[in-house]
């Protein structure tokens, strides 16, 4: 850190009693419900998969960090959000593999904690997404009574080898059958979370709670998850308006991995940016092409790649939208 | 120049100079292994990515890639430090291009005839190797100002240098992402293949794995060397 990095004020000085690896932890904390729910939805599979992540993110850290890193609670909130962007089914060693490769090639290879240009997690994602196409895209139908206990897709697959077929009912995710069928999905059901999706992404309601806890401790800047959300609204109601063969807005914010992505990726501390008005725009900005991808492109979902490329744009935002310093005209009013 | 001025006085130039140069005379040997490792061009001199990132898929490929380079590389050594004399400054780099192309659709032809299936599988990457910088540089770098004995050795060094970088992207690409070597099944059949090592963003994986392995050797080496210099030092002092 050279000189000119040190924030220098004026005293009196408060102190205030926010550290790294609180905020952190708090973020883990409010996770607890989002990931009980998934337990709750998708049985036994759900704790196995996200263990796998977790590992994978905590051994990556462990080998590669710097001593102590692990301590501060970052590692397993990307090894959390992770599994919970993963299908059920999925064997665990790709879980493992997309938690290590978050942490190692995510966040260490940057230079650690703060230097990542891009969210860990999604990285992680993208990276399994791309490596593991069809494991990445089975999802098993939330359980039904009784089977809780029922492993929802060949979890224990040797490492490195495929799934075995498993007898576990799978379907396509509401986007997917909006897309490929144009088939919509009852709005109760994309609320409550009772739906085919990744561990995280189903229920709606829920991750927003968590999400707006984040937010009133001022652990996340709500303007991110607010003008994603509202974007993706604007412009979804506007196309079903135009053509009504495209979804509603409704459908469009409550399926999928919108609200998780809104609340938990986008709004990562390190990956968004500094600046009140460069959030706005980075939220519009994934709300806009989250927007493209469902609609036009070839993928059903496409909030991953929306808040990676817009990721990109971080360093750029901050620069465009530094604030007036206070006392200092405008270079171009200058007599 | 008369005829009975003694021409060892008139041409003491180039060959009484050499035995007493500061430089050490480089071996033929040196000429040759320079290319495989030390000055590795792809490794060390980061030339040629293009193809190294592009074909290195599988191994069959990068193998062929590899020794169409390798053939083009020698034959435009051989012409270039061959003819050099000849070629003006001026458009030495023009003449370069027109030599290593002649070559590459020697290459190119070829791999047509021979090995159709790679060929169209390697795509335009065979006619791209016309401005593959490994070749023109070592043209500029080396053929252009150096004995045709010693051109093609540095040649042939660095067409070894390149296959041996292609090799290991392609093996290690190819069984990460295919489960299989030169097509021959490692795994088994339920092997799960990381489809994204065959696809471009698995070559820029693969490369920075390889050229990270290789600055955390080198880096080691400089440790330990350092580390053992006092331990030199002070043995020397006691033996004085």
């Amino acid at each position: 850190m050279s000189a000119s990095d040190l924030l220098i004020t004026a005293s009196p000085h408060l102190g205030g009693g926010d550290t790294t690896p609180r905020i952190m932890w708090s973020v883990v904390a409010s996770l607890v419900p989002i990931v009980l729910a998934a337990t709750w939805f998708f049985g036994l599979s759900v704790p196995l998969v996200l263990a796998a992540a977790l590992a994978g993110a905590g051994a990556a850290e462990w080998a590669f960090g710097r001593p102590g890193s692990l301590a501060d609670g970052s590692g397993v909130i990307t090894g959390l959000l992770l599994g919970l962007t993963l299908p059920a089914g999925l064997p665990l060693w790709m879980a493992f593999i997309g938690g290590a490769f978050s942490i190692g090639i995510g966040k260490l290879i940057f230079g650690g904690l703060g230097q990542n240009v891009f969210n860990p997690a999604l990285l992680g994602r993208a990276f399994l997404q791309a490596s593991f196409p069809v494991a990445m895209t089975t999802w098993p139908t939330p359980v039904t009574a009784g089977d809780w206990w029922t492993l929802r897709g060949d979890n224990f697959a040797f490492p490195f080898m495929s799934a075995r077929a498993v007898e576990v009912v799978t379907s396509a995710t509401p986007l997917g059958s909006m897309k490929f069928e144009a088939q919509s999905t009852p709005v109760t059901d994309l609320l409550l979370g009772t739906t085919a999706g990744s561990l995280g992404e189903t229920s709606a309601l829920l991750i927003l709670l968590c999400g707006g806890y984040l937010a009133l401790r001022n652990y996340l800047n709500w303007r991110v998850p607010a003008s994603i959300l509202a974007s993706v609204a604007v412009l979804a109601t506007a196309l079903h308006w135009v053509n009504p063969r495209y979804p509603d807005a409704l459908f469009m914010l409550l399926s999928g991995g919108l609200m998780l992505g809104a609340m938990y990726m986008a709004t990562d501390l390190v990956t968004s940016p500094v600046t009140n008005r460069g959030c706005w725009i980075f939220g519009a900005g994934v709300g806009v092409l989250v927007v493209t991808i469902r609609l036009w492109g070839g993928l059903a979902e496409g909030v991953m790649y929306a808040i990676l490329i817009m990721n990109a744009l971080v360093p750029y935002l901050n620069r465009w939208t530094q604030p007036r310093v206070f006392g200092v005209s405008p270079p171009a009013a200058r007599p | 120049m008369s005829p009975e001025t003694p021409p060892a006085a008139l041409h003491c130039g180039a060959p009484a100079a050499a035995p007493t140069s500061p430089r050490r005379a480089v071996t033929p040997r040196e000429d040759l292994a320079r290319g495989f490792w030390r000055e590795n061009p792809v490794l060390i001199q980061l030339l040629g990515l293009c193809p190294t990132l592009a074909v290195t898929n599988t191994v069959a490929n990068s193998i062929v890639m590899a020794l169409a380079t390798f053939g083009v590389l020698v034959g435009s050594s051989l012409l270039v430090s061959t003819f050099k004399r000849w070629i003006p400054n001026e458009v030495r780099i023009t003449s370069y291009i027109l030599i290593i192309a002649t070559f590459v659709t020697i290459a190119e032809m070829v791999l047509q005839a021979l090995v159709p299936d790679i060929y169209k599988a390697l795509g335009p990457f065979v006619a791209l190797i016309v401005v593959n910088c490994i070749i023109l540089g070592r043209q500029e770098a080396f053929a252009g100002r150096n004995p045709v004995g010693r051109s093609v050795l540095d040649a042939v060094g660095m067409g070894i240098g390149f296959t041996i970088a292609l090799l290991i992207m392609g093996s290690v690409r190819e069984v990460l992402g295919s489960g299989t070597f030169l097509g021959v099944s490692l795994f088994g059949p339920r092997y799960e293949p990381w489809v994204v090592m065959i696809l471009p963003p698995g070559g820029f994986f693969t490369l920075a794995f390889v050229l990270l392995a290789i600055a955390w050797w080198t880096q080691r080496k400089a440790v330990r060397a350092k580390a053992a210099e006092p331990r030199a030092l002070a043995a020397a002092e006691r033996a004085a």
